[in-house]
């Protein structure tokens, strides 16, 4: 049994939404696996960064459930008893419907952290600085809501160090030890695109979704991402849900993959599997309608 | 599909780096300064002086050339053709000159004035206060504590001396909400007003002395920022920036008609002066200068005032730099920077927002009730709409986020309203001086932002990539 179906950390149940008339995703259901590298794929106006927006709370899905386990098994009564009750988002500390969760409150507590397609930085502060605004919470709790911070007690200093020595680590993982004290809007568009994945995964999370990483990089650099990705993978063991147009990358690190058209799922498994399923070739490539029919039905009969 | 694109990352295009190494400093270069016709020649400055002459005699002709005046039976054509002559002879040489000397491709004085502060003088304010900052920090606390003991120190000086301290105090509490959260307030004398209300009401229906209402009047005010926040802070921007002036004059509205409690247009007098530990000033026994053995001045007074207000402003630099480098204060800078971004890393941006305007508010209600017991009077007068434009234009001008560019900032447009030869032309002058300093320094006197952690060295940031905020 595939890790995705035996112990999923993201559980995207039926999951619709609509803007107006326009049905941008329609019942989709799918599943992370823990420690995985999912890739999210398919052509332009799929829906692809709707799902990402609805799994970190930028929309809320018009239906669907949407479950992030952060630790164990999936244990099926304790998500159905959160879900019968009305307004409840969490069973403490396992169990997120995030669909029920501002997005600051996913990234916060269901641990859940994404970059964007379009690289958001804080441009006019420093490389170091993003980091830090990353580790908010856990310098906030070390500050004392400020009130420690403002007299520069011990223990937001050690607090403060803590999170000095997390970047750093982030920094020279990513190479950008020398720049450290730029703004980041100065950083060429590859080191911006690493940057963003250290500022999120200096949030402490646990699953990490990723828009588009290497869209604009060379072929060097979406070498070099892979290898952070594992890194992040194997060294971490967070999951990575990532969306990717270059096939190079996609192949190459996941060990799952699920492609969406016009907002449905037309394929998911492992790479291989994938990359020959004749409906998915057909969506990329585009195919006359008798071989789109032909294609349907052996997809039907395999799957 | 997917098997035809093999992963290639054998292939390192070593150029690449390069290349966007050297189109760097292109892009960081300073953009072409002005838009003057190049006359490199004689002839073409010639040329170009003989169309300004032209279009000069196209304008002057008709208006300074021919002038009516009423006579007997009508109107009667004057003509004035010597004056005109002037005119076009001054601009055809004037601009020869001009094209010749300063407008000359390669010359060092670009374009005069603008050159001058764009370039000489903002570069070395900016670098004066990115790199000196805290001798001049130190130089300028020196002064300020030294300030009453100066043979020029006298009534005049000591009153403009806290005027001044009042309009940084404000600066730096309006700092807090549009210069770091990036949040446009045009109502932030609305806290002013509600603190110096709030002080002047509780220490006269509950005779409390002026040290235990200042922090009331403060916490009130800053209760009122969260409770204007709570509504406002969905919106962004243009937005904002008017339901907050809006705010602002909600305030002033209701303390003009709520007679029964602020006394409406009349306002409250009597207000008390501050005490030094129960000892107040006053002449006779037992005042201050009874007590120590002094003579007796007004002037005691004013310099007590003066401590405070400078001591409340110090308080309000030093709660804003080191909120700057805690994670509030930097939440703050991000948010003005990226609202999405922060939200995606798990900052409550609503909470994030509410505070930088309580923070903002709280100082504002300091200010308000340090002007209450100064003035010893109160009315909504004291709170109109410019008061605000004021405090913001202080900001905007010195340069969003700077402090000390607020200091200079203040100081300037404070003597510019002081300088009572120009009465009639002083808001002309402010006027035009803002626009002038807005069109050769966009980014306010300092523009450049201090990183608030460093690895290695703090290296001030341009503020072509600082963000502006949008709400």
């Amino acid at each position: 049994m595939s890790r995705w179906e035996d112990d999923p950390i993201l559980t995207v149940e039926h999951l619709t939404m609509r803007f107006g008339g326009l049905v941008a995703i329609a019942d989709l259901s799918f599943r992370v696996g823990r420690g995985d590298i999912t890739a999210l794929i398919g052509p332009n106006g799929a829906g692809k960064t709707t799902v990402f927006n609805c799994v970190t709370g930028f929309y809320k899905p018009t239906a669907g459930r949407i479950a992030m386990s952060t630790r164990g098994k999936d244990a099926r009564p304790q998500l159905d008893a959160v879900t019968g009750s009305a307004g409840r988002a969490s069973t403490g500390r396992d169990l997120f419907l995030l669909e029920r969760m501002p997005d600051y409150e996913i990234a916060h507590h269901a641990r859940v952290a994404r970059t964007f397609q379009n690289i958001r930085l804080f441009g006019g502060m420093t490389v170091l600085e993003n980091l830090m605004v990353a580790q908010h919470h856990m310098l906030m709790t070390a500050s004392r809501f400020s009130i420690a911070g403002v007299f520069n007690l011990k223990s937001f200093r050690d607090g403060r160090d803590k999170a000095m020595k997390l970047a750093e680590y982030w920094l020279e993982r990513i190479d950008l030890t020398d720049r450290a004290d730029d703004p980041a809007a100065d950083l060429p568009y590859g080191a911006q695109r690493r940057l963003e994945i250290a500022r999120a995964m200096c949030t402490n999370p646990l699953l990490l979704c990723l828009d588009e990483p290497a869209a604009g990089l060379n072929p060097r650099e979406s070498a070099e991402l892979n290898g952070l990705l594992r890194f992040i993978r194997d060294e971490h063991g967070i999951s990575i849900l990532l969306i990717e147009h270059d096939m190079g990358v996609v192949m190459e690190i996941s060990d799952h993959i699920v492609v969406l058209d016009y907002g449905e799922k037309i394929a998911d498994g492992a790479a291989e599997a994938v990359r020959t399923d004749p409906r998915v070739i057909a969506a990329y490539l585009g195919v006359e309608d008798e071989e789109m029919d032909a294609a349907s039905q052996g997809a039907g009969e395999t799957g | 599909m997917a098997s035809s694109q093999e992963p290639t990352s054998d292939i390192t295009p070593e150029g690449a780096e390069i290349v966007e190494e050297q189109r760097r400093p292109a892009y960081a270069a300073e953009p072409p300064q002005s838009s003057h016709p190049q006359p490199g020649s004689l002839p073409n400055a010639v040329r170009d002086a003989a169309v300004a002459a032209a279009v000069a005699l196209v304008l002057a002709g008709p208006i300074i050339g021919l002038r009516t005046e009423s006579a007997i039976g009508g109107l009667s054509l004057t003509q004035n053709w010597p004056t005109v002559a002037i005119i076009v002879a001054v601009v055809f040489f004037g601009r020869l000159l001009l094209n010749l000397t300063l407008w000359r491709p390669g010359s060092q004085a670009l374009s005069g004035v603008g050159s001058i502060i764009s370039r000489a003088g903002g570069k070395q304010l900016a670098a004066l206060a990115s790199s000196n900052t805290l001798y001049i920090g130190i130089v300028a606390l020196i002064l300020a504590f030294a300030l009453p003991f100066l043979p020029f120190a006298n009534r005049y000086i000591m009153d403009q001396a806290i005027v001044i301290l009042t309009y940084i105090m404000l600066g730096w509490g309006l700092n807090i909400v549009v210069g770091l959260a990036g949040l446009l307030d045009l109502g932030y004398v609305a806290f002013y007003a509600v603190g110096a209300y709030s002080f002047a009401l509780l220490a006269q229906n509950f005779e409390l002395g002026f040290w235990v209402c200042l922090p009331m009047a403060g916490i009130l005010a800053a209760c009122w920022g969260m409770v204007l926040g709570f509504p406002v802070l969905r919106l962004r921007g243009d937005y904002l920036a008017i339901v907050t002036l809006a705010f602002g004059e909600i305030i002033r509205v209701v303390l003009l008609n709520w007679y029964e409690v602020t006394n409406g247009p009349d306002g409250i007098s009597g207000i008390p002066r501050p005490t030094l530990f129960g000892i107040e000033f006053t002449r006779g026994e037992g005042g201050f200068a009874d007590i120590f053995g002094l003579e007796y001045s007004p002037l005691q007074r004013i310099i007590y005032l003066y401590y405070i207000i400078l001591i409340l402003a110090l308080v309000t630099n030093f709660v804003t730099l080191r909120l700057r480098r805690l994670p509030i204060g930097r939440a703050w800078e991000a948010l003005r920077e990226d609202e999405i971004a922060c939200r995606s890393l798990g900052i409550n941006t609503t909470n994030t927002k509410l505070t930088a305007f309580a923070c903002g508010a709280f100082f504002g209600g300091l200010a308000g009730s340090f002007f209450a017991t100064r003035q010893g009077f109160i009315s909504p007068e004291s709170f109109t709409a410019l008061e605000s434009f004021i405090i913001l234009a202080a900001v905007v001008l010195g340069g969003l986020g700077s402090q000390i560019g607020i200091v200079v900032a203040v100081i300037f447009l404070n003597t510019i309203f002081e300088l009572r030869g120009l009465q009639e032309y002083r808001m002309l002058i402010v006027g035009l001086s803002m626009v002038l300093i807005m069109v050769w320094r966009p980014r306010g006197l300092v523009s450049t932002r201090t990183p608030s952690v460093a690895l290695k060295k703090r290296r001030a940031i341009s503020g072509d990539l600082v963000g502006e905020g949008h709400g």
